[in-house]
């Protein structure tokens, strides 16, 4: 397959063309989809027509629900969200309505819908309310979730997400959107529940979810120069998990740091961490340590913004730690 | 004579549909007492004329969405007594497999998207239903039953001026039964629910909830116009709930309602009005109503010997359904 470089949005949007050309039951439902700030629908609306790309008034609540009523109606609608936080105004239509459907009504349905989030994650001053990492929110409630950071798995994981028979989220970390990378041009689906070794080390497996997986690569590259050899294991597919892949990883290494952007408590990290804890006991020669944002919401400054999440300092500080527990 | 044959004839089904909803109904107290029903039930008593008025003028494949006092609209939609008792009772042919119950009774073969239990949280998805149909050219519509409390209702609000933009094949039917749980509408709006559905650029009617005939030439109406491309409509039907909110008032008095206004209201019920109606045009007989009644009851006790003789889920098929496509641990056990 031919492959060019896109950024991680433009491979996202190629995925969106080839899928609804494909397949006429998929619509496209957003806001600004016509004018997208970001371009993750550009030029839909030209080659699908209105009927199929919708335009959405402000209201979060019912565009959830008109994408369930549309899927029980046997369309498959794709529904972008332009920021994390607007999952909120529609919380009960995501977690109340959609993820509970078809298991309350017996299996007599499925909902093969697609949300995109996007923006997800800390990232330059947007502050409190434009900042959210949720996707412990809706794992909570059972519904897949997938968190691509490089532009070939962005495309292959939407394309996974359109073509399954639930709902699936994919969240597009904020600081991962503008990366580019290698895209090959022809539609293919990467499976669900399948991670990543994005670097091989014996000391430590750093578990890096979204976005911090980019920096914390080039911290381990660092360490590296110090003997420490970390491993870099990159989840993808939140829900389905790979747990295979997890455990192998921190089997191997013993240490396990778990970087993630969501909030400390009942966090993903949290859930990540009472997993080892519950299958890698025997094999662990450290605690586990959780770098995640603090319990607040992101303050808007630079130096309190980058305080409240996890960085590389934080991660070193980790890593000598784990190396040196004496238990 | 003809269409006006019809006429009765469709008037006696109404009569027929709206006395099953009603004995469907009053059986679930003493079900609940024996412990064959689970929890409790929001009873439709009363209101039965707006859910067989609106359903009478729908097809097969339109389909509708419901609230927690949903049975009496699952009823009227045409879903089986016995599998609906059976859903009540938490068996395996109930119609979601016993996953769902009283609050979540569903059957998408026949077009009812499900009870719900949360307020106005259907509407969006008729509108969504509605939405399907107008981009595929199909002549179906969409209908959302909610009531007066879902006024209020962010999302309901939301999906009322969706339906007036996109001008998809959706009616919505608002049953006033006067009562959110126990807060009187009154009490919580400030100007007419047909005014504010038409400020959305909805056709919007009141129409009075306790005729099944009056409900039914008002749906009619409706239909015909988002079936025909005319885009979505309102109606405003003013009615009543008999009984408490749920059967867990039985025995209580929460003092929200004066006796004195449940009693003008019972006397208004919509199946004895019907039915005196049609003797008195002379369209039946007092001998072929009683016979009606015997066979609504007759189907009543099949349906009952049916649910009770039915089989529970087995224990281990409680996490069926949650996906259409499983992985390992997904959905995860909460001990595993």
């Amino acid at each position: 397959m031919a492959a060019r470089t896109l950024t991680l949005l433009q491979a996202m949007n190629e995925a969106f063309r080839q899928e609804m050309a494909r397949d006429p039951e998929i619509v496209y439902v957003g806001e600004d989809v016509r004018a997208p700030a970001r371009g993750e629908s550009a030029g839909l609306i030209d080659a699908f027509g209105p009927a199929r790309v919708i335009d959405m008034p402000i209201s979060e609540a019912a565009m959830a629900g008109v994408a369930t009523g549309a899927a029980m109606a046997g369309a498959r609608p794709i529904v972008a969200f332009q920021v994390t936080s607007l999952l909120f105004p529609a919380f009960d239509q995501l977690v109340n309505q959609a993820a509970k459907l078809p298991h309350m009504l017996g299996g007599q349905t499925h909902l093969p819908v697609t949300y995109i989030v996007l923006g997800s994650g800390a990232r330059d001053g947007r502050a409190g309310q434009h900042s959210d990492a949720p996707h412990a929110h809706l794992l909570h409630a059972g519904i897949k979730c997938v968190m691509p950071t490089t532009p070939h798995d962005a495309k292959g994981l939407t394309i996974a997400a359109i073509r399954e028979d639930d709902p699936v989220a994919v969240f597009v970390p904020a600081l991962a959107a503008g990366r580019q990378g290698p895209v090959p041009e022809d539609a293919y689906a990467l499976p669900l529940g399948r991670g990543a070794v994005r670097r091989p080390g014996r000391d430590v497996s750093v578990i890096a979810v979204g976005h911090h997986v980019h920096w914390v690569l080039a911290a381990a590259a660092e360490l590296a120069k110090t003997g420490i050899e970390l491993e870099v294991w990159e989840p993808l597919s939140l829900l389905p998990l790979d747990r295979e892949g997890l455990l192998a990883s921190v089997g191997r290494t013993g240490r396990a740091i778990i970087v993630d952007d969501g909030n400390r408590t009942c966090g993903f990290a949290g859930e990540l961490s009472a997993l080892l804890a519950e299958r890698c006991f025997g094999r662990l020669k450290a605690p586990i340590k959780r770098l995640t944002r603090s319990d607040i919401p992101i303050p808007y400054s630079r130096g309190i913004e980058q305080t409240a999440v996890p960085d590389a300092g934080k991660l070193k500080a980790a890593v000598e730690q784990v190396m040196q527990w004496r238990g | 004579m003809a269409d006006n044959r019809a006429a009765i004839d469709r008037d006696i089904a109404m009569y027929r549909r709206m006395r099953l909803i009603r004995r469907f109904e009053e059986w679930q107290p003493a079900l609940i007492d024996a412990g064959e029903i689970i929890g409790h039930t929001h009873q439709y008593i009363g209101q039965e004329a707006v859910a067989v008025g609106v359903c009478q003028a729908l097809n097969a494949d339109d389909v509708v969405t419901s609230t927690h006092r949903g049975h009496g609209h699952v009823l009227a939609k045409g879903a089986d007594a016995g599998r609906s008792f059976a859903e009540l009772m938490g068996k395996e042919t109930g119609y979601n497999k016993g996953r769902g119950g009283s609050m979540h009774l569903a059957d998408l073969s026949l077009g009812i998207y499900g009870a719900n239990g949360i307020v106005g949280a259907g509407a969006p998805m008729a509108v969504g239903a509605a939405a399907t149909f107008q981009r595929r050219g199909e002549p179906r519509v969409a209908v959302a039953f909610f009531g007066d409390g879902a006024i209020n209702q962010g999302v309901l609000l939301e999906s009322l001026n969706l339906a007036a933009v996109w001008r998809v094949p959706v009616v919505f039917v608002c049953e006033n039964n006067q009562y959110a749980v126990t807060t009187a509408i009154r009490d919580v709006l400030a100007a007419p629910i047909v005014g504010r559905a038409a400020s959305f650029g909805l056709a919007a009617e009141a129409v009075d909830g306790m005729d099944a005939r009056a409900v039914h030439n008002a749906a009619e109406r409706a239909v015909a116009r988002a079936r025909a491309g005319g885009g979505a409509s309102f109606l405003e039907c003013a009615t009543y709930r008999f009984e408490g909110h749920f059967t867990a008032e039985r025995g209580k008095d929460f003092g929200y309602r004066p006796a004195d206004e449940v009693a003008a209201w019972r006397r208004r019920c919509p199946i004895v009005a019907l039915g005196d109606a049609l003797q008195g045009e002379g369209a039946w007989t007092a001998a072929e109503r009683a016979t009606a009644d015997a066979e609504v009851e007759a189907e009543i006790e099949r349906a009952l010997a049916f649910a009770r003789a039915s089989a529970y889920p087995p224990a281990d098929s409680a996490h069926d359904f949650m996906y259409a496509r499983s992985y390992p641990e997904t959905p995860a056990r909460g001990w595993e």
